[in-house]
């Protein structure tokens, strides 16, 4: 998958993912970012000219009411949607210079996503569902992806469950599969959306450590939208959106 | 990477197992259907004993009689002043042998009575046809000129009236007349119509062996071109004889037409051209336009039952797709995923089909609705069937994957 990019993935020596250099090098930049969609009758504004810049080895929480546009707005950093205006920048390239399939490539590299409902694959067993991501990497072996697979699962405490099926867990391990997904190609970015959502209290408080645990420890750059304020607040950078707009 | 759309595409297919049973019969059944027909047909008009060096044979069946003042068309096969005076006189044929399609006969043992089916040849037949001798030999021309009371038995024949096949040289007595056995072959499948009886007997001995001018007769003609380069200069050679016989009866019979034809030919030929019989065509094109066109159509409906339940499929799997999507998957990726699936089943389908088709052949050979008929798989014909099946199967998924990979990731992960 490496070389679908036209442009090599950017090879320069990075700062260290977990010394105080690497916040200050920007991994997603959002400039003037508008999203619109238009029906026949109605024209929404989802995002309104919202600027953002993620740096490395940071943990950025999202908030706002339910329609504020959060989801969206992860999307358009996930490079799952387009946006109406403004410009979206990994390693300071503009994602629209690259041709769909070199956007598939980009995904697949530098970003990992944790989903609220988790979207495991029923028919998958737990490392097959945590192997996929690899899949997408052909320079990669069988061997290979199934040792990345075990090591993503130890990091998120599930080397027991390999071989059980996602209906066979309970919520919060299955997202702890998600996580480990998200990790297993080592991106550069996890995208969460809202990854506790689903969860109780107690479940939610583990999920959430374990991605306080990623960020602090591993130096994984995190961006989450989230409902719980208390969550929100654990995190280092909180940005909050209302009616499409950035307020604060 | 395969490995696991493989397992994926089991898991699916298990997991729906009523449509996916209804999916699978469809792709089956039908080919089992097409195999069995396929069996059927090669039986019929493919190369096998005795008939071995069929691309070097040609038949004439019937002789057309137009009659006059439109009276319509009588066919009849052909008579021995026919093949004595113009076909025997051909010089393109290495060969030309006669058999009479058979006739019902009786002999009877001491216990049972055996009802056997005669026919009359003559020795160029025996030359023609490669036989399976059992033992002894076929009877030769002299025989045949001198009306020896002489036949060749089929095995069944042999051991239902003397309890042996080892039978060459004694008598057995058919229809109150008297034939020393010249020799025992294998049993030949009544499908071999041009070769096919119980007994086979000079046809000097004929009841219908008129030796007037007449053209009708009972007369079967096989011919054996010298070789399959040859077999046009002998079809057209035949051609050019017709023109040249004389109608006996020309108050009674305006025109005669006749063709020599290879086996599929001469069948197709009666079937196809019954409305003018005066055109030279033996409609073996329009025949395979007509056969393909019928299995496209057969093979239609379990491609289209196929795509239905591709796109059913599709609508419940959105969410593995906008994951697979966020993940790095190409459209490409995608459409050759649910491709793979679809061949995965398609091969399933064609594998019980297999089965299917064998089981079915077995029945029919048990059944024998066809005297000593043994229908056999023809792996030929299931390299057909199988290419057929992985090409609807390509066929039914194409759209469906195509319309899977332009799914929007964000819709796809809502699972609209």
């Amino acid at each position: 998958m490496e070389n679908l990019l036209a442009t090599p993935p950017d090879t320069r020596p990075q700062p260290p993912l977990n010394s105080p250099a690497a916040a200050e090098t920007p991994v997603l930049q959002l400039t003037n970012i508008e999203k619109v969609y238009q029906t026949n009758t109605i024209e929404t504004v989802a995002l309104n000219r919202v600027n953002l810049t993620i740096n490395r080895g940071e943990f950025v929480s999202i908030m706002g009411p339910s329609g504020c546009g959060k989801s969206t707005l992860l999307s358009l950093m996930g490079l799952l949607d387009e946006p109406t205006g403004g410009t979206i920048a990994i390693d300071g390239r503009a994602v629209t210079s690259y041709s769909d399939r070199e956007l598939a490539g980009l995904r697949n590299l530098k970003i990992g996503f944790v989903f609220q409902s988790y979207h495991l694959i029923n028919d998958l067993s737990v490392l097959d569902n945590v192997e996929l991501p690899l899949l997408y990497r052909p320079s990669l072996s069988g061997k290979e992806r199934r040792q990345r697979a075990l090591a993503a699962l130890d990091k998120v405490g599930l080397s027991a469950r390999t071989r059980h099926f996602p209906g066979q867990l309970s919520g919060g391990q299955r997202q702890r599969v998600a996580i480990a997904r998200a990790l297993v190609g080592s991106p550069e970015i996890i995208l969460a959306d809202e990854p506790t959502g689903n969860l109780d209290s107690v479940m939610g408080e583990e999920i959430m450590d374990l991605l306080l645990g990623l960020n602090r420890q591993d130096g994984v750059t995190i961006v989450m939208v989230t409902h719980d304020e208390q969550q929100a607040l654990k995190t280092k950078r909180l940005v909050r959106l209302f009616d499409g707009s950035q307020v604060g | 990477m395969l490995l696991s759309y493989l397992k994926i595409a089991w898991k699916v297919l298990m997991r729906r197992k009523f449509f996916a049973f209804i999916s699978l019969f469809g792709v089956s059944f039908t080919l089992m259907i097409l195999l069995v027909m396929m069996a059927l047909f090669d039986h019929l008009v493919g190369p096998s004993t005795p008939a071995r060096r069929l691309d070097r044979m040609l038949f004439v069946n019937t002789i057309r009689h137009q009659m006059a003042e439109g009276n319509g068309w009588m066919n009849m096969p052909a008579s021995i002043h026919f093949v004595d005076d113009y076909v025997r006189k051909l010089k393109t044929p290495e060969k030309v042998g006669i058999i009479t399609a058979s006739s019902n006969a009786t002999a009877f043992t001491k216990s049972k009575l055996l009802a056997l089916d005669l026919s009359y040849t003559d020795g160029n037949f025996w030359q023609i046809m490669d036989f399976d001798f059992l033992g002894g030999r076929a009877f030769t021309g002299a025989e045949v000129q001198a009306a020896q009371h002489v036949c060749v038995l089929n095995e069944a024949t042999a051991r239902g009236y003397f309890g042996t096949a080892d039978v060459v040289g004694r008598t057995i007595e058919i229809d109150l007349k008297r034939y020393r056995v010249a020799g025992v072959v294998r049993n030949v499948s009544a499908g071999h119509l041009y070769a096919y009886a119980d007994v086979w007997v000079p046809y000097t001995l004929s009841p219908q062996y008129f030796k007037d001018n007449r053209i009708e007769g009972e007369f079967l003609m096989v011919m054996l071109a010298p070789s399959a380069a040859t077999v046009p200069a002998v079809r057209e050679e035949y051609r050019q004889m017709m023109r040249r016989v004389e109608i006996p009866n020309p108050k009674e019979v305006q025109a005669l037409f006749s063709y020599a034809d290879p086996v599929l030919e001469s069948f197709t030929r009666a079937l196809l051209n019954h409305e003018d019989q005066t055109v030279d065509e033996d409609n073996l094109e329009a025949f395979y336009l007509i056969a393909g066109s019928l299995t496209l159509l057969f093979m239609l409906l379990p491609a289209l039952n196929l795509v239905n339940l591709n796109v059913t499929r599709i609508l419940e799997r959105s969410g593995e797709i906008g994951v697979r999507k966020a993940f790095g998957a190409t459209g490409r990726d995608l459409v050759g995923q649910f491709l793979v699936e679809n061949v995965v089943l398609a091969l399933v389908g064609g594998l019980l089909g297999l089965g299917l088709a064998a089981g079915a052949l077995a029945l029919l050979n048990q059944s024998h609705t066809l005297a000593y008929a043994h229908f056999a798989l023809n792996w030929w014909v299931f390299g057909w069937g199988m290419v057929l099946t992985l090409l609807f199967g390509l066929m039914s998924g194409v759209y469906p994957a195509w319309k899977m990979s332009r799914l929007n990731p964000v819709v796809a992960l809502r699972g609209r």
